[in-house]
C-alpha cells in the first residue's frame, strides 16, 4: 500500500520545478502536490494547472482547490475513475500551456493603520525592534501575490512580508476579528473578509469589501492577483465605507 | 403551496448535495451531514437524489403543512409523530394540509432529513440551495429556521380524499438503510499526506485506540478524544485544500474529522481521509459515542460508496414504479 507522506528527506527530493507528486485523498479527492513551499514559480504552475482543467471540463470534477505549491481536484470516483483523472493530470504536466505566465491583475486596496483597527501593531513592532510607523511603512512598501484563497470565503493568503515583519501566529486566537481586519502571519499578509476568530496580528483594516455573496463575483481577490496597499486616514474610511 | 416553522429546533437548515465549483474561493460545498439521508429522503418522495431538504438536528422543530405534501423523513430517529400519531421514518407519508410533524424523542442518529416532494421553491445561490452559515448565504436566507418561517414548496399535491379525522396516510415502500450504519464496526480511512508526520507508535495507535466524539463538535468538524498522538515532524505546514472526512491533528495531539461545512483550506497535517461511504456513519454518531479507525485502500472506499450508489438507485426506481422494496 502507499503511503504518502512528508518527511525532510521527500521535501528535498522536490525541489522546486520538479514533476509533483499525484497522490489519493482516499476515494474522495487527487491531490498534485509540488512540496511545501511559498515560491511564485511553484505557485504559476498549480494556477496554470488549475485553469487547464478548468477549461477541460472532465465530468466528475467536483471542486478545483489550488493552494500554495498544491491542487487538490476532488471528484466522483463513480463518474471519473481515479486512473483517467491522474492520466488526465499527467497529459496536462506533461504538455504545460504554452502561454507566458500571465501577470496577475493589479489590486489596490486602502488600508487605515489607526491604533484602533490595528490592535496588534504596537506589539508586533516592539517584537521586531521597530517602531509601528516602520512596520507599516514595511507592510506598504511591497507588491504581494495572492497565493491562494482559503479558510473563509474572499480570504487571500497573500506573500510574503518583509522578514523583518514576519511573525508566528497568535497561541490563543481572538474569538471575534472584524471584517475587513488585515493581519500578519508567518510570511504570510491576509485580510479578513467577514468577522470570525482569528489568530493573525492585526495591523489595519480595509473599508473595502473582500467578498459579497450577493455580487456576480462574490470575491473581491482570487489566487495569482497582485495587491499593493496604501494608508489611507480614519475619514477616508468611513466615507468609502459610507458609499458601499 | 408551504409549509410553516410552528417551534424551530436546535439547529435547522436548508441542504442540498452541496455548492460544488466554488473551493478556489474559499467557499465550502456544505451540504447535508449524511449525504445518504438525504439521497433516500428524497428518493422516498420521487424527488431527484440531490433536492434541497430541511435537515434537523435535535431537538427537532414542529411544523405545519399548509397544503397536503408527500414527505420523507431519512437519517436520524427522533420519534416523528404526525398530530401526536408515531409514523415511521424512510417511507412516503402523505400528510394532510393542517397536519403538524414533530418529533419527541431521539432513538438513533443525530440529523435528519426532511423531504417534500416537489422540492422546496427557492433561489440557489451559486447553484446550490445549501445554508452556507459562515457567510449567510444560501437556503432560508442563509440562516436556520426559525418560530414563524413559512417555507414555499414548489409542487401541490392534488386534491386527496380524506376521511373524517384522517391525518395522514402512509406509503406502501419502505426501505431500511440500517445495513450502511453497522453499529460496532470500525470506520474506514486511507492514510492521508501527513501520515507519517505521526510517530510509529502514534500511526498504531490511531488503529488501535478507541476515539469519543467530544461536544466540541459541529457542522464544520467532529473533534475527537482518546490517546494523544505524538508528532515527528515539526516542519511549518503550509495551507493546503482540505474537505470532508478529511481528519486533521492538532497541537495538542488529539485530532478533528472535518464535517460538511469544513472550511476548504487547513494547516494541520492531514493524517488520514475517511472513505466517503463511512461519512454517514461518522456524522450520524453523537458526542459521547466512541469509535475505532480501520486502515482501508481508496478501492474500498470506491466499493462501498458504489454499493450505496445501487442501493439507493433500487430505492429510487421502487418507487417511481411504485413497488414495494
Amino acid at each position: 500500500m502507499f503511503f504518502p507522506g512528508r518527511s525532510d528527506k521527500r521535501i528535498a527530493a522536490l525541489s522546486l520545478g520538479m514533476t509533483p507528486r499525484l497522490y489519493p485523498l482516499a476515494d474522495a479527492a487527487l491531490c498534485i502536490d509540488w512540496g511545501n513551499q511559498i515560491d511564485p514559480e511553484l505557485n504559476d504552475r498549480v494556477l496554470a494547472l488549475c485553469e487547464q482543467l478548468h477549461a477541460m471540463r472532465l465530468p466528475g470534477v467536483l471542486n478545483l482547490a489550488p493552494a500554495y505549491s498544491s491542487l487538490t481536484v476532488v471528484y466522483d470516483a463513480a463518474l471519473l475513475p481515479y486512473a483517467r483523472l491522474c492520466a488526465a493530470v499527467e497529459a496536462l504536466l506533461a504538455h504545460p500551456t504554452a502561454q507566458e505566465t500571465t501577470q496577475g491583475r493589479l489590486v489596490e486596496i486602502p488600508v487605515c493603520y489607526d491604533p484602533e483597527m490595528a490592535p496588534d501593531l504596537e506589539a508586533l513592532a516592539r517584537r521586531s525592534g521597530l517602531d509601528p510607523e516602520a512596520v507599516i511603512q514595511l507592510h506598504l512598501e511591497r507588491e504581494y501575490r495572492v497565493y491562494m484563497l482559503g479558510f473563509l470565503p474572499g480570504f487571500p493568503y497573500m506573500g510574503t512580508v518583509d522578514p523583518a515583519i514576519a511573525a508566528p501566529r497568535h497561541a490563543r486566537p481572538r474569538l471575534k476579528v472584524p471584517a475587513g481586519s488585515v493581519g500578519i502571519a508567518g510570511a504570510q499578509t491576509g485580510i479578513y473578509p467577514l468577522e470570525s476568530p482569528g489568530g493573525w496580528h492585526l495591523i489595519g483594516r480595509t473599508p473595502l469589501r473582500l467578498f459579497d455573496p450577493a455580487a456576480a463575483a462574490p470575491a473581491l481577490l482570487k489566487a495569482g492577483d497582485r495587491v499593493r496597499f496604501h494608508r489611507i486616514s480614519p475619514e477616508q474610511f468611513q466615507e468609502i465605507t459610507d458609499q458601499r | 403551496m408551504s409549509l410553516q416553522i410552528i417551534r424551530a429546533g436546535l439547529l435547522d437548515t436548508v441542504q442540498d448535495r452541496g455548492r460544488y465549483g466554488y473551493a478556489e474561493l474559499g467557499i465550502p460545498a456544505g451540504g447535508a451531514m449524511d449525504p445518504l439521508a438525504l439521497s433516500l429522503a428524497n428518493s422516498l418522495t420521487g424527488n431527484d437524489p440531490g433536492t434541497a431538504v430541511l435537515e434537523f438536528h435535535f431537538p427537532a422543530p414542529r411544523i405545519r403543512f399548509l397544503q397536503d405534501a408527500r414527505i420523507a423523513l431519512a437519517g436520524a430517529d427522533f420519534s416523528p409523530c404526525i398530530n401526536g400519531q408515531p409514523i415511521p421514518m424512510h417511507t412516503p407519508v402523505l400528510v394532510r394540509a393542517g397536519a403538524e410533524l414533530h418529533f419527541t424523542q431521539r432513538v438513533w442518529g443525530a440529523w435528519t432529513c426532511l423531504a417534500v416532494a416537489g422540492g422546496l421553491a427557492l433561489e440557489p445561490w451559486l447553484g446550490s440551495h445549501s445554508t452556507d452559515l459562515v457567510v449567510g448565504a444560501g437556503g432560508w436566507n442563509g440562516r436556520a429556521l426559525q418560530d414563524g418561517d413559512v417555507l414555499p414548496l414548489l409542487q401541490p399535491e392534488t386534491g386527496h380524499d380524506w376521511r373524517e379525522g384522517e391525518t395522514h396516510r402512509c406509503g406502501r415502500q419502505y426501505s431500511n438503510p440500517a445495513g450502511f450504519y453497522p453499529a460496532d464496526a470500525p470506520l474506514r480511512f486511507c492514510p492521508g499526506p501527513e501520515h507519517d508526520w505521526m510517530t510509529p507508535g502514534a500511526q498504531q495507535q490511531l488503529e488501535t485506540e478507541r476515539w469519543r466524539i467530544t461536544t466540541q463538535s459541529n457542522r464544520m468538524g467532529y473533534r475527537m478524544d482518546g490517546a494523544i498522538l505524538e508528532q515527528q515532524e515539526t516542519a511549518d505546514l503550509l495551507s493546503a485544500a482540505v474537505l470532508p472526512g478529511t481528519i486533521q491533528l492538532l497541537p495538542d495531539g488529539r485530532f478533528i474529522v472535518l464535517m460538511a461545512d469544513a472550511q476548504t483550506t487547513g494547516g494541520y497535517p492531514r493524517i488520514g481521509q475517511l472513505i466517503r461511504a463511512d461519512l454517514p456513519r461518522l456524522a450520524q454518531m453523537v458526542p459521547g459515542e466512541t469509535f475505532r479507525l480501520v486502515r482501508v485502500a481508496p478501492e474500498a472506499g470506491r466499493e462501498a460508496m458504489e454499493r450505496q450508489r445501487q442501493w439507493l438507485q433500487r430505492v429510487y426506481y421502487g418507487v417511481k414504479f411504485n413497488r414495494s422494496s
